[in-house]
């Protein structure tokens, strides 16, 4: 009885080490070589709209409603102690450091994420990678290697967009509609939120997001059982790593940046 | 130049537990259609595959135009892929692309080409399967037999020496069938092509194979030219071309005997 638990425990400890080693094998075929920009970068730039530019409008939207939500909780408590008029910082800063590189991620790994997984596992299954195997076409570097770069490129700037966003949302909330002076909410934003400390961290969060939830996405994809049932858990499966992989990581982060 | 375009020497190849080859050796000659017959199931796919360099065999050689595949490094074996073409049996179109782009494909890729040009030529190799005015359809709105048949095309782009179908016939009706037959036949005596044709289509592959081999239980149980194997004494060579339900190859697939099956619950 015993054994069997452990053995079950050893047989998925050597699927998981053996499925992150395929991933490394599949990151390095498609990145590590002489880059071919003549056939390289139009694909690029197309996955690059597929990713970035259709992704956009789920960014706007909750950079929104998240800008609004925070003003409104924020508020409801500064305005107890008086200090309304550092709602600015409040919104800026929890959506730089936090919330913005972290939302976009989780976004990102829900709208582009599952969407690479199945379009990858599918063409897997429909034998289009071996046939450009067959066609003395490296998928790895066809298929895998722009859509990794598009998706590390996009995603900083998405959630550079989403904090613009949810800014101007905090705005139009705080100022617009509960009143407070719209020079004290962006005067003390300026006076607070450093451009290394906030700004770049919070990009530098998002690029380490971006390869992890671009990486699992392929990954997932390129190694699905090419069937109908494989295709749909390895989605599931994107979403689900991916996910808690960013929050796992944004702890390790944020300790790292903020904690000493 | 020697004749054998690809030449198998004692191969075996297995997946996880099950022995799927065992010792196999079997010769292609080069310009001449080689048809490999079987039941399905018994890694008919897998040996294209192995032809290819996808797969990687336990032992044995298996020598494309005198290079061991298995042996090559990445770089030559992309090289040694650039003369060898597979159809493969859902045809693999690219679904995103157009049935022009998906046959410009493999010229975009691997030359240089003006787009004039790669539209000629395009038109050429759609013309000779018969789909030059289906060349802005996409895969979706193809039938089985033209998806097939578009696939052909674009297999051919690059005017490869070595061509492998994977079950050509599965699944056609008796015209595109027929259409299918005509087209590997024709193509290999005017473009000067080495053919594999992997299948179970006894009487479509004897009208057109130069060469055939029966594999079945992990090895070679009979070849000869197709008049050679109707003469053939084997047991199991004649079973597979009558198409008898059972004889040497059992109806049953293993198992346990059938009455302590029945009774186990019983017990």
């Amino acid at each position: 009885m015993i054994s069997d638990k452990l053995q079950k425990l050893g047989r998925s400890t050597i699927d998981n080490v053996a499925g992150f080693g395929r991933s490394g094998l599949m990151l390095f075929g498609a990145l590590v070589g002489k880059p071919d920009f003549r056939k390289g970068f139009p694909l690029f730039i197309k996955q690059l709209y597929v990713i970035g530019v259709l992704s956009l409008l789920i960014i706007v939207v909750s950079g929104l409603f998240i800008g609004m939500v925070l003003a409104l909780q924020g508020y409801t408590v500064l305005v107890k102690f008086g200090a309304e008029g550092m709602l600015g910082p409040l919104v800026a800063l929890s959506l730089l450091r936090e919330l913005g590189p972290v939302v976009t991620a989780l976004l990102f790994a829900g709208r582009a994420g599952s969407a690479l997984t199945a379009e990858i596992g599918l063409m897997k299954a429909t034998e289009q990678l071996s046939g450009m195997e067959m066609m003395a076409v490296d998928p790895l570097r066809r298929i895998i290697a722009p859509r990794f770069w598009a998706g590390v490129v996009s995603m900083p700037l998405l959630a550079l967009v989403f904090n613009a966003v949810g800014i101007l949302g905090g705005h139009l909330i705080g100022v617009d509609w509960l009143g407070v002076d719209a020079g004290s909410y962006w005067s003390t934003m300026q006076a607070n939120v450093d451009l290394y400390q906030d700004v770049l961290n919070g990009v530098i969060k998002s690029f380490v997001f971006a390869v992890i939830v671009i990486w699992i996405a392929l990954h997932k994809g390129y190694d699905a059982i090419p069937t109908s049932e494989g295709i749909s858990r390895a989605t599931t499966q994107t979403v689900v790593t991916a996910s808690l992989t960013v929050l796992g990581f944004d702890f390790i982060l944020t300790a790292l940046m903020f904690g000493g | 130049m020697s004749d054998i375009m690809v030449d198998i020497q004692h191969l075996s190849f297995s997946r996880g537990d099950n022995l799927i080859y065992d010792g196999m050796s079997m010769q292609v000659r080069r310009g001449k259609v080689t048809a490999i017959m079987g039941p399905s199931g018994i890694g008919k796919t897998t040996l294209l595959k192995l032809i290819g360099g996808q797969l990687k065999p336990d032992n044995g050689k298996i020598l494309f135009d005198g290079q061991d595949i298995p042996a090559l490094s990445r770089a030559d074996l992309y090289q040694a892929r650039k003369k060898m073409s597979m159809l493969f049996q859902s045809g693999a179109l690219f679904t995103e692309m157009s049935v022009f782009d998906n046959v410009a494909f493999p010229i975009r890729e691997h030359t240089r080409l003006p787009e004039s040009l790669i539209r000629t030529i395009v038109l050429m190799k759609l013309e000779s399967v018969g789909l030059r005015g289906a060349r802005d359809l996409m895969p979706a709105e193809l039938s089985g037999g033209m998806a097939r048949r578009a696939a052909l095309a674009r297999a051919i782009a690059l005017d490869p020496e070595l061509i492998m179908y994977d079950e050509p016939f599965a699944g056609q009706d008796p015209i595109s069938m027929g259409v299918i037959v005509r087209l590997i036949k024709e193509l290999n005596n005017a473009l000067g092509l080495t053919s594999i044709v992997v299948s179970h289509d006894v009487t479509e592959v004897m009208s057109i194979a130069d060469y055939v081999y029966v594999v079945a239980e992990k090895k070679v149980i009979g070849h000869g030219t197709p008049e050679q194997l109707r003469q053939d004494k084997s047991e199991l060579v004649q079973q597979f071309l009558k198409g008898e339900a059972d004889g040497a190859v059992p109806f049953h697939y293993r198992a346990n005997a059938y009455e302590d099956d029945l009774m186990e619950s019983v017990r």
